[in-house]
């Protein structure tokens, strides 16, 4: 731990819940390592607050390592701080300077409404899987290793998609509130692999039509998304999505008549 | 079927990859267009007879500029449309904007300013020139309209001259995000291909924006 303390100025939105009126507060807080996360910041200022008899700052937070995507925050206009590839748990105060400010502010999407000050309801993404983003055939045990071969390049595009930990900091920074980056991540990785591929189109369908009821807004390949995605997704899968959409209209049906054997 | 193509139409793949081809095939008649105009260099018979020549075409041309008018106007309204429902759900301003610097630039920003300076470009330029003054000329015996003459006479002003370049910057910045943009909508994003495509692109929009402004900028020295 390096011992020089940091002053950081913060000026956080402060909302009780969805219908109440939100504003900034400031808050000063003075005894910051440089060695701490922006999390750990949080924790720092919040324990004041609750030593002050305070109500202290609703924020995201679970596994603090860069895998769940919970932490979400909007730093200086950015998602998770716009740091490459990082998320708002693995930033670290040393990016900062002592006397900055610094402003933070919940994701902001129609379709993410707020819960309380930076804490933001993300199921709309967990509608968009209920609509599709599985395998529903029936796998039985775990099988061997090399029973299905697959090119070690599909395998790092489906993994590369895979990688996505569904923080919606996609939806965040897109100008347009498009959740298209998680939706084309979630549709990719299962519609290159031979498990998830049969299932493709009526996945895509459902998917789409479940994003677009959610209100979340169109793409326009402005990329911001993949700017601030902590996972490095590509507009590749995006473009996946696309196709895979159009093939879907036009190939995918309903069987009729179920059955028949006898 | 035809529920399934509704949907596709309702959808918003489905109406973002309709506004990419209508986008496309429009850049495909600014190339058409652009050819036709560097006749005005040639001279004014040679323009006036292609002029000329196109309004002997009939019917066909009639069938053309709906084609035209189909374009624009499903391009225009499909835009105007994603537009408005992707400021609704952006939801609540930011207090602080602030973009990375790796994704959405200034050409991806403006799509829908710069496609309405064109929009008011092409009424205005439709009444201008179409619906322009009318004059007459005679060439190897037949006479037809001088159309050469209302485009030098308009570019003879300064003003005119220069909010035709203005206009032509504007389609210049839309297309050169547009251009590769559809492609994306599409889904033709391939890792090999996508650079070539976006190089494609901008070369496309400085060609066509560029030329456009050039052979005004030309007309108005010859005229003023
Ligand atoms: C000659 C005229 C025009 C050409 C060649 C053109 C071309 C294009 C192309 C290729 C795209 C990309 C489509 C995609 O990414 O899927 C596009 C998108 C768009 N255009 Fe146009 N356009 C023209 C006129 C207009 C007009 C008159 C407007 C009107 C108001 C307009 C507004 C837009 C908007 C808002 C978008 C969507 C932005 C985006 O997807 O990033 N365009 N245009
Ligand atoms: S808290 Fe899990 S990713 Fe940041």
């Amino acid at each position: 731990m390096s011992d020089a303390n940091m002053v950081i100025y913060l000026k956080v939105w402060r909302q009780a819940n969805g219908a109440a009126e939100g504003k900034f507060v400031d808050y000063k807080v003075d005894t910051v390592s440089p060695d701490m996360s922006f999390l750990e910041m949080f924790d720092v200022l919040n324990n004041e607050l609750v030593k002050k008899g305070e109500d202290p700052i609703a924020f995201d937070h679970d596994c603090r390592e860069g895998i769940c995507g919970m932490c979400s925050m909007m730093i200086n206009g950015k998602a998770h701080g716009g740091q490459l590839n990082t998320t708002t748990c693995q930033l670290h105060m040393r990016k900062f300077k002592s006397g900055d400010s610094i402003v933070v502010e919940p994701w902001r999407s129609r379709a993410f409404p707020l819960v309380k000050d930076l804490a933001v309801d993300r199921s709309a993404f967990d509608k968009i899987i209920q609509a599709g983003g599985y395998v529903s055939a029936s796998t039985g045990n775990a099988p061997d290793a090399n029973a299905n071969l697959i090119p070690k390049t599909i395998a790092d595009i489906a993994m590369d998609a895979a990688a996505c930990i569904g923080c919606g900091a996609c939806v965040a920074s897109c100008p347009n509130g498009s959740a298209m980056l998680f939706m084309g991540a979630k549709i990719s990785q299962l519609a290159v692999l031979p498990q998830g591929e049969p299932e493709s189109a009526k996945r895509t369908l459902n998917m789409v039509k479940t994003h677009d009821e959610l209100l979340f807004g169109n793409c326009t390949n402005h990329a911001e998304c993949v700017a601030t995605c902590p996972k490095g997704i590509s507009m590749e899968h995006i473009a996946r999505m696309n196709r895979e959409y159009t093939k879907a209209t036009f190939s995918y049906f309903e069987p009729k008549n179920a059955g028949g054997a006898g | 079927m035809s529920g399934a193509v509704t949907t596709f139409l309702r959808s918003s793949i489905g109406r973002k990859q309709l506004i990419a081809v209508s986008g496309l095939l429009l850049c495909g008649f600014l190339v058409a267009h652009l050819a036709g105009n560097v006749l005005l260099l040639v001279g004014s018979d040679a323009f006036n007879i292609y002029a000329y020549k196109l309004h002997q075409l009939g019917p066909l041309l009639y069938v053309a500029e709906a084609g035209l008018v189909a374009l624009f106007g499903g391009h225009l309204a499909l835009a105007m449309k994603l537009t408005w429902e992707n400021k609704v759900a952006r939801g609540q301003k930011y207090y602080v904007k602030n973009r990375t610097g790796r994704g959405e630039t200034i050409m991806s920003a403006t799509m829908p300013y710069t496609g309405l300076i064109i929009l008011v470009f092409l009424v205005l330029h439709i009444i201008q020139f179409k619906y322009g003054p009318y004059y007459s000329t005679e060439v190897d015996g037949v006479m037809m309209r001088d159309l050469y003459k209302t485009v030098i006479e308009y570019f003879a002003s300064p003003l005119n001259t220069a909010w035709y370049v203005v206009a032509m910057f504007a389609a210049a910045v839309h297309t050169s995000h547009g251009f590769a943009s559809s492609f994306q909508s599409f889904g033709w994003n391939h890792p090999k291909w996508m650079p070539g495509v976006k190089s494609i692109g901008v070369i496309y929009a400085i060609a066509v924006g560029g030329g456009f402004a050039l052979i005004t900028i030309l007309l108005h020295v010859k005229g003023a």
